[in-house]
């Protein structure tokens, strides 16, 4: 077996995962698992209970609510990218979830699982950010509205309670002007960076521990990425400037 | 869960990732495992009719559902199924390793595209990575499978 062990609990209902996720010490939600497999597979990840949410009815819908679009935790990144609505209210949605991975990952993975895992290279984050738009956390508690520049606290943390299940993100419609761009060795790839615009707000990704909204003037100013194997600080800066230029001139 | 149309017994232990269920406990090889973390494509099936990775699933989450594998795309000793037939005509295989994710990649895009542009095949095969032909074959073999499809 690749993943390690861990107890597999597949609720029918989003009160029985909440009531899961209230009661169980060391539980993770199993949504798309586009990135939570791979990092069982690897060992990375070891939780000790799996609550995979993937059969709750209801819980795919992608609407329109308070002029912006609604994605409820399990529409997958296939069916935003195909929805009539998000390119409509959102396009700067559409275009972005584009960008996630491959179309094969994105039949299976989620807009909402995106943003729980709270990958800093991870495009959804940026855009909930450079918007405006906040999640909805659902505990046995009850629901409590998290604005997204409140959400990412971290690499891979979130304001969400362990006892709190992500189960819709809602992005305000981007209206103005739009557009993100990111850099990557190949395509499909996490961004090396990248920058997203709407109207006059800059968010940036893949240089931060978060997403991080910026000054479109000054982009790179506090900034202090990281560097690996595909690219220094200094270049991660470097492309922060030429990003930044590159969506203002959309 | 249904596997190319009979049904099975998911397996006991759900570690049991979708493509160890299929090669190990079903004897159906034909799907093959190479990075098991999303990236090169190679594990492809189709679960409900729209491809997937078999690596990024747990087998107990394919429960009620429909999986089809390569080994579904034509019976033994059938003819085989027009996307075979198109990458077998345009020599889009040369190993082989790859060529069970590319033909269930292609399988899924001709369902929702039957007349696919240069820029959908592109972006339906991006996912899959071949080391051996360069890609120029495959992308002639999936304009030939809608060709073949479409008759």
């Amino acid at each position: 077996m690749k993943p390690p062990r861990f107890e597999y609990h597949a609720p029918s209902t989003v009160e029985e995962a909440c009531e899961l996720l209230g009661s169980l010490e060391d539980a993770k939600v199993l949504a798309g698992g586009q990135s939570l497999i791979p990092l069982l597979n690897f060992r990375l990840a070891q939780p000790a209970h799996l609550v995979d949410i993937n059969r709750l009815p209801g819980l795919d819908a992608i609407y329109e609510r308070d002029g912006g679009v609604a994605v409820q935790a399990l529409a997958r990144q296939a069916a935003v990218e195909d929805s009539e609505v998000a390119a409509h209210v959102c396009p700067l949605l559409t275009a972005a979830v584009r960008l996630v991975a491959h179309r094969v990952i994105r039949n299976r993975g989620t807009v909402c699982g995106s943003i729980a895992h709270a990958d800093p290279a991870s495009e959804l984050p940026a855009v909930l950010l450079a918007l405006g738009g906040h999640v909805i956390g659902r505990s046995a508690r009850g629901d409590r509205i998290i604005d997204a520049g409140d959400l990412f606290k971290g690499v891979f943390e979130t304001a969400l309670a362990a006892d709190e299940l992500l189960v819709e993100a809602w992005f305000p419609a981007s209206s103005g002007a739009f557009a993100i761009v990111e850099e990557s060795r190949r395509h499909g790839d996490f961004a090396l960076a990248g920058a997203v615009r709407a109207s006059g707000r800059l968010a940036l990704f893949g240089v931060a521990p978060t997403p991080v909204l910026a000054d479109p003037a000054n982009p790179g100013r506090g900034l202090q990425p990281s560097g690996d194997l595909e690219a220094t600080p200094e270049f991660r800066l470097h492309l922060v400037r030429v990003l930044t230029e590159r969506v203002f001139a959309a | 869960m249904k596997v190319n149309g009979s049904l099975h017994a998911p397996p006991l232990d759900p570690r049991r990732l979708l493509s160890d269920h299929l090669r190990h406990d079903l004897g159906l090889t034909g799907t093959h495992v190479g990075c098991e973390h999303g990236v090169c494509g190679c594990c492809t099936v189709l679960l409900d009719g729209e491809p997937v990775r078999s690596c990024l699933m747990l087998a107990v989450q394919a429960e009620g559902h429909e999986v089809s594998t390569v080994e579904g795309l034509a019976a033994a000793g059938a003819p085989l199924h027009p996307v075979q037939q198109a990458f077998h005509e345009c020599q889009g295989l040369q190993c082989g390793f790859c060529t069970p994710g590319f033909l269930m990649s292609v399988v899924g895009l001709l369902a929702q595209h039957p007349d696919p542009t240069p820029e959908q095949v592109e972006e339906a095969i991006a996912g899959n990575l071949c080391r051996c032909t360069g890609y120029a074959s495959i992308r002639r073999a999936v304009h030939r499978a809608a060709e073949l499809s479409g008759k």
